[in-house]
């Protein structure tokens, strides 16, 4: 019998080197006459291990990382197929305390099983969820989501169950379920990695949502950046539909959902709910005012029910087990879980889901073991481009999502950016603005025209020039933002300008470097 | 309504304004009875073309009943649309804050001053483009880079330097 081998086919893993090892293993096993079966899965999310190879032995799925393909040889001479030692060897990783320590709800299946294989999905008990499904009743499904607490994982945190009564009490001949997989906030790639990994879980949580709301077409909108996730979610959808898990017929109930996938063009506003929508209908990603909530009147007009992937992927688990059991994982009003996100100067970022609660401290440290560089870790962002930079004396606040917002912060997707001490915080502060006036989507005049004055005040600044008068006209600037955006992009583009200029003030009174030049504004292409 | 430009009487050469309009055209019939046509027309053009060419516009403009004023509105919106042909490979750098931390701004340095590279431009040899990114979903490995499509993590300055003598070496090939 040929031994099992896993090679992650996760973007991250392919950008250190898995195509290259996967082929060093399939190239050394035949030369040795040896067979195997190599599996590509997803990742575990423990980046600093990949690529991370498993081989199934009978003691269970032993890993080692992370492999490189000129260490491929050596771990046959090692008999790695039998779970030999080997210097890259780290045993079984769910024994690994940062794996041991999670509470995988969303993530249960990735990393486990190969991405597009039905059976392989319903052996993990995938599928069980839309089978409930599609014997209730439509508002006992709501009533399930509302149960469960779920609030929207995409940054907003709008409780589900109210979005899901609105959808489904809104009479129309046609009723959409969209997907927002336009992750586009630094620090966060927990879509990509269930789009990569387990693409089914996405997409059964949304036929579910289109049973319980009555929505017979769905929509995926995918950011352009991820080609690799974009790859993998054709294929699924294909074989998602040759399983009955799509179409006219869904899993032979007589139920139609059919779901589609669309591709942004490089826009962060189109991670915005109603820019989305403009960008799905063929239109510029501009803003649309609220009200009318897409709800009620969404895309094309009709009652579209907007949420964000992981909204959507924790959907099956909790039609499945029950909203109690979600409800029971959290704090606060925080239900369940959240997949955290640790990225920037950490040694060991990755993925790490955990039920809100969980303080940035224990992220930082107990997960991610501090900084990369080895260096004091001295601001983290929070929440994507658009969040609060804390200082270490915020870091033993609960991440939960009304726990964050009293600290000045913002959970949103959950996205966690560690920087060490040699950051400049006026520079950062610059930045936020800067990428703003880039991505602006210029409806409204406080973030289309006070990005582009807000670079130029932080410049005068670090310049030097009348700082006082300058640093008075940014928090007057950022008061304009905040008031009299249409959007969250110019309403929260300040909360990392004041949270800078807050708790790191000295970066903001060095010494001006004589001649500096602000390079970075090479980068704003008026449209 | 403007005329179509005429195809019929140009000459036949490989990747001719012929063959350039006909790939254009076959993208259009694929996709125009598609609801919200627009942008997978646009992506269908630069995936066959590398650019979005100025002779797509009225041809689009005309599949889907729409102004050329609004497929160019929709053209120029978007930063992944190109309307002229890049170098023959493309170097995405990402300058997204987990990439920030972890010194991208260094690997912009290096290729501005080792590769003459600037954000929006291409080598002088027509080899390379560089583009800035926003966030590739990498931000674990950071810093991070897209090489024609692919993702590359952990990304150092000597890495950049055997890619592009990578491109040079082996003449450019296709991307």
């Amino acid at each position: 019998m040929s031994v099992t081998v896993y090679v992650p086919n996760d973007s991250a893993a392919i950008g250190v080197g898995a195509h290259d090892t996967a082929e060093a293993i399939a190239r050394i096993a035949a030369e040795r006459g040896i067979s195997l079966r190599l599996v590509r899965n997803g990742s575990r999310g423990l980046f600093w291990l990949e690529p991370l190879v498993e081989v199934v032995t009978p003691e269970g799925r032993i890993g080692y990382g992370p492999v490189e393909a000129h260490d491929v040889a050596s771990l046959f001479d090692a008999g790695f197929l039998q779970g030999g030692a080997h210097r890259l060897r780290v045993g079984l990783p769910e024994d690994i305390p940062y794996l041991a320590r999670q509470q995988r709800l969303s993530f249960r299946r990735v990393g486990l099983i190969d991405p597009l294989s039905i059976a392989d999905y319903e052996a993990h008990g995938g599928g069980r969820g839309l089978r409930s499904a599609l014997q209730a009743q439509p508002a006992g499904l709501v009533e399930e989501i509302t149960t469960s607490g779920l609030r929207g994982r995409g940054g907003a945190a709008f409780p589900a169950g109210i979005k899901w009564k609105t959808v489904l009490n809104a009479p129309a001949a046609q009723k959409y379920v969209v997907c927002n997989a336009d992750e586009g906030d630094s620090g966060t790639f927990s879509d990509r990695m269930i789009l990569e990994g387990d693409p089914f879980t996405l997409i059964e949580g949304m036929a579910i949502a289109g049973v319980a709301v009555g929505a017979t077409e769905g929509y995926i909108y995918l950011r352009s950046e991820y080609p690799h996730a974009e790859g993998i979610l054709k294929a699924a959808l294909r074989n998602a539909e040759a399983a009955g898990y799509l179409g006219e017929n869904l899993l032979g109930s007589g139920r139609r959902f059919r779901l589609h996938l669309r591709r942004g063009a490089g826009a962060y506003i189109c991670g915005e709910e109603t820019a989305m929508l403009e960008s799905l209908e063929g239109k510029r990603g501009m803003v649309r005012p609220k009200p009318p909530i897409p709800a009620l009147s969404g895309l094309w007009g009709r009652p579209t029910l907007i949420h964000n992937v992981m909204t959507l992927a924790a959907v099956p688990s909790i039609i499945d087990q029950g909203g109690a059991h979600y409800a029971g994982f959290g704090a606060g009003r925080s239900r369940g879980t959240l997949p955290f996100q640790l990225a920037g100067n950490l040694r060991r970022g990755g993925l790490v889901e955990v039920a809100f609660g969980v303080t940035l401290r224990e992220l930082l440290y107990d997960f991610g073991g501090g900084s990369a560089s080895g260096r004091p870790i001295r601001a983290v962002q929070v929440g994507g481009p658009l969040g609060a930079f804390l200082p270490e004396s915020k870091f033993d606040t609960p991440l939960d999502y009304e726990a964050f917002v009293a600290a000045g912060g913002m959970v949103g997707h959950g996205g966690i950016v560690a920087f060490d001490d040699t950051v400049d915080m006026a520079r950062m502060a610059r930045y936020a603005m800067e990428f703003c006036a880039i991505e602006s989507c210029g409806k409204c005049t406080p973030c289309r025209i006070g990005s582009t004055r807000g670079v130029e005040v932080i410049d005068r600044v670090i310049q030097g020039r009348q700082r006082a008068e300058n640093l008075a006209l940014l928090r007057d600037l950022c008061d304009t933002l905040t008031n009299a955006s249409l959007c969250a992009m110019g309403g929260l583009t300040p909360s990392p300008v004041l949270s800078a200029l807050t708790h790191f003030p000295e970066d903001f009174h060095r010494t001006p470097v004589p001649g500096a030049p602000a390079r970075a504004s090479r980068t704003i292409r008026r449209h | 309504m403007e005329s179509r430009p005429e195809a019929s009487n140009l000459p036949e050469a490989p990747g001719s304004r012929r063959e350039v309009l006909a790939s254009i055209d076959a993208v259009i019939e694929g996709r125009r009875a598609l609801p919200g046509a627009l942008l997978p027309i646009l992506h269908g053009i630069q995936d066959a073309l590398g650019h979005v060419p100025a002779d797509s516009v009225p041809r689009v403009a005309e599949a889907l009943n729409l102004s050329q004023a609004e497929v160019h509105g929709v053209l120029s919106f978007y930063h992944d649309f190109r309307t002229s042909p890049p170098g023959r490979h493309i170097l995405r750098l990402c300058r997204a804050e987990a990439c920030l931390a972890m010194g991208c701004e260094a690997l912009e340095t290096h290729l501005h001053q080792r590769h003459r590279l600037e954000f929006h431009g291409t080598t002088p040899d027509g080899g390379v483009t560089l583009e800035p990114v926003y966030c590739l979903g990498n931000c674990a490995c950071a810093p991070s880079v897209m090489v024609d499509g692919e993702v590359r993590g952990r990304v150092t300055s000597q890495k950049l330097d055997q890619w592009i003598g990578g491109f040079r070496s082996n003449g450019g090939g296709a991307r």
